[in-house]
């Protein structure tokens, strides 16, 4: 045998220079940009008037007083649940919008895609369009280049230090950070975060891009788990493009593909177009049947690779369904555009389901499209979704302004007092969930006497600051000789009230007698 | 030198090692991974010349950085005094019987006081304050030598019963063993029983209260409601520091009893007795 080195598990990276493209699609992808960088960007500015004691941003995530204020909702530490319900809503919606349309949160709104798309768009108004681009790159680094490049690179770095910035704007004041930031008084913190999202957003944008999706994401490996043939996806129609070609190749395609229709009707089954799977005792997968249209000249394909140049990860959709392509449907829109200067039909490379590949070689309309979305599928998905959102809904508006939680002290569990009576103490943390401060009583009620008192306080009320949680700690007693006083366990009701409000909370507790 | 053997199939060198006709391929580690292995070697040799790491016959080596936990943690420990200068100070100079109405200063010293209970306190009167059979129980309303605020601070300051400050609280009972006999002791702890509970005999308590006027009325009171100045237990209550039955008040009469508390002065800063003289009163019994 020879000497073999074993082959080489790393593949260099193809650079790759996306054209520019126009159509529908594209301009639809524009205004998404608009629309969630805007939303990105300006949202830390938004005000919101919450009263004097709370900020006045209108999305807050505080994680120094750890509260989370979006809009008119306030959500404390302990109603983390409405954080895991919207993602939880998050995750099925991905799982919806992949079974239903395929790809589209990576091809329209994913943040890598938006930014690379961002990035790219830069890089044509300084380097120019795909040819230009190539040219430079094959090029020697003149100064005429270094100029470009450097350009480029700045232009980049200014949106990668915004984008940046931005995210730190989400945990703090926005303007008083600004003014910070800019004098130099902001938390090391802010800068660190600032400097590590300016990375990751220049060298992901403009260096790795496609190799994000490719090889670090897992969602595009994850997707085959929800995608059926149901969904609608960005698809080659090979049965109308083929045989490819132009002119003389054209021609010269016609010929082969007649030649080899014959070829293989002659052949009978076992035959095919393609080398068939290589299962013993199973027969090809492709019969010896003519392939719709072989005989009948060549495709509306003319090979002009517009559908190649313009694909942001370097992929040739005609080569039918990849791990690589994101649908990002701008080859729809670079095919359409030469569909309709050569006076084809739009749609050679469309959205489309892969179940009506059938229907459609045989000439055959396709299904509506309503009904491959409505499936059993993204009709469960929906439903789960919205059972979710209703019940996050459902306990937002529930929730009380006024909570406690009891903590029995258990070290000892009760204390004898030189009358004989029988005292428990208990932790109570009273949370005031409104901008204001309020006025609390405390008060139990339980089938056993038991009486209560406010450790160092004289009257049973107490003030609770606003938005705070205060710790009181209160002493239950049960009167010397009664049987709450000499049972084991009596179970007893805290309740805290707002008088004024007329609102109020409760917690059951026990009370630990002496046990005889 | 032994002679390098080549594999037929793959071409790589082997190790020479063979089981049952099977030869061992003498792959090379990957290069990346030796490299780490290097600069791992590389980076441990000046790790222990840079941070403390040889043991020596006394001590390890200190290494060049200077760098210690212990000083480490004794500047933190330094810088977060420092920030709470201002307390400490309005704590040290604060009157302790109105403490209590000085909110923020009471919960500082409040919360300073339970860490020190229980790094000081905790191994005698329990980690929960409730004490233990000899050890008074800080969260009831009872108190021997006083349940407010400067006879809190004086107890923790100076102990009770040592020979260690001259101003420690002193008394002792005498040893009744000595004095009485067994029907007078008998009688005497009858009596003691009928003060606080309706479970007697009235006829041996009867003579046992004419014992205890004899002898124990001049400490623990005629009504047996003690003497906060001698520290002298209230005897008629339901709180009992060794325990309240006829066996144990009998070895309390018979042997006495001799409760000690060291000084806390000498050992504990300023700010500390008096945050911890406000954690005890905070707990439910001050008065």
């Amino acid at each position: 045998m020879t000497n073999q080195s074993p082959p080489s598990l790393y593949a260099a990276r193809e650079p790759i220079f996306p054209r520019r493209v126009s159509g529908f699609f594209r301009r639809f992808k524009w205004w998404i940009m608009i629309v969630t960088l805007g939303i990105y960007y300006l949202t830390p500015w938004i005000r919101w008037d919450r009263g004097p004691s709370l900020p006045d941003q209108a999305v807050l995530v505080d994680l120094a007083s750890r509260r989370f204020y979006f809009l008119w909702i306030e959500i404390w530490p302990h109603e983390f649940y409405f954080v895991a319900g919207l993602l939880i809503m998050a995750g099925l919606g991905l799982f919806l919008f992949t079974s239903a349309l395929g790809r589209v949160w990576c091809g329209y709104t994913c943040p890598q895609t938006v930014w690379t798309d961002l990035f790219i768009l830069v890089e044509r108004w300084i380097e120019g369009d795909r040819n230009a681009r190539v040219r430079l790159h094959k090029g020697t680094w003149t100064a005429h280049k270094v100029r470009l490049r450097l350009t480029k690179w700045a232009v980049w770095m200014l949106i990668a230090i915004a984008t940046g910035g931005a995210w730190v704007f989400y945990f703090t004041d926005a303007p008083t950070l600004a003014r910070d930031l800019v004098t130099g008084a902001a938390h090391p913190a802010a800068y660190i975060t600032i400097a590590i999202l300016t990375a990751t957003t220049f060298i992901f944008g403009g260096f790795l891009r496609e190799q994000i999706c490719i090889y670090m994401c897992p969602w595009p490996r994850i997707q085959a788990a929800m995608m059926d043939a149901d969904t609608i996806t960005v698809a080659y129609r090979e049965w109308r493009g083929e045989p490819r070609g132009k002119g003389n190749v054209r021609r010269r395609s016609k010929t082969e593909a007649i030649t080899a229709a014959a070829d293989l009707q002659a052949a009978g089954p076992g035959a095919a177009r393609y080398p068939g799977t290589p299962y013993p005792d199973k027969a090809l997968q492709v019969g010896g049947k003519i392939p719709a249209g072989a005989d009948a000249g060549p495709g509306d394909c003319i090979d002009c690779m517009a559908c190649v140049n313009v694909c942001p990860m370097g992929i040739d959709i005609r080569n039918g369904q990849q791990m690589e392509c994101i649908t990002c449907a701008l080859c729809i829109d670079a095919c359409d555009d030469v569909m309709a200067k050569i006076g084809k039909p739009r749609g050679l490379i469309d959205y489309m389901a892969l179940s009506d590949e059938a229907a459609e070689r045989a000439g055959d309309p396709a299904k509506p499209l309503w009904k491959h979305i409505l499936r059993p599928r993204t009709i469960l998905y929906t439903a789960i979704w919205s059972l979710i959102g209703a019940g996050l809904i459902y306990a937002l508006f529930i929730r009380s302004d006024i909570e406690l939680t009891v903590s029995p002290v258990r070290n000892p569990t009760y204390v004898t007092l030189s009358d004989g009576a029988v005292r428990n103490i208990y932790d109570v943390r009273l949370r005031n969930k409104l901008g204001e401060a309020r006025t609390f009583t405390l008060s139990l009620s339980s089938d056993a006497a038991l009486g209560i008192e406010l450790a160092g306080q004289q009257a049973s009320t107490l003030v609770v600051p606003a938005d705070a949680t205060m710790l009181q700690r209160v002493y239950v007693t049960a009167r010397p000789g009664t049987p709450a006083a000499n049972g084991d366990m009596t179970a007893l009701r805290l309740w805290v009230e707002d008088i004024v409000a007329d609102t109020r909370a409760s917690k059951a507790t026990t009370f630990n007698g002496r046990g005889e | 030198m032994t002679e390098r053997k080549k594999d037929d199939v793959t071409g790589i060198e082997t190790t020479g090692h063979s089981w049952d006709g099977i030869e061992e391929l003498n792959t090379p580690l990957p290069r990346w991974w030796l490299w780490t292995l290097y600069l791992t070697i590389v980076w441990a040799i000046g790790y222990t010349i840079a941070y403390p790491a040889w043991p020596m016959i006394s001590g390890a080596t200190t290494g060049l950085m200077g760098w210690s936990t212990r000083a480490n943690i004794a500047a933190d420990i330094k810088a977060h005094e420092g920030r709470n200068a201002d307390l400490v100070a309005s704590l040290v100079s604060a009157d302790m019987q109105t403490l209590p109405a000085n909110a923020d200063l009471n919960r500082y010293a409040i919360a300073r006081g339970g860490a020190v209970f229980r790094a000081n306190c905790s191994q005698c009167h329990g980690s929960g304050a409730a004490g233990a059979k000899g050890y008074p129980n800080l969260l009831d309303d009872d108190w021997l030598w006083g349940g407010d605020m400067a006879a809190i601070d004086y107890t923790v300051r100076h102990g009770i019963r040592n020979d260690l400050d001259d101003d420690a609280r002193y008394s002792q009972m005498p040893a009744f063993g000595d004095i009485l006999d067994r029907p007078q002791i008998d009688a005497v702890v009858e009596y003691v029983v009928s003060l606080s509970s309706d479970e007697f005999d009235a006829g041996v308590a009867d003579t046992g209260a004419e014992v205890y006027a004899d002898n124990c009325s001049v400490c623990h009171g005629d009504a047996g409601l003690g003497d906060r100045e001698l520290g002298a237990p209230n005897i008629a209550d339901a709180i009992w520091l060794y325990g309240g039955d006829r066996a144990t008040l009998y070895t309390t009469v018979e042997k006495s009893r001799f409760g000690v508390m060291p000084p806390w002065g000498p050992r504990l800063s300023e700010a500390d007795i008096r945050a911890v003289s406000a954690y005890v009163h905070s707990l439910g019994g001050g008065e």
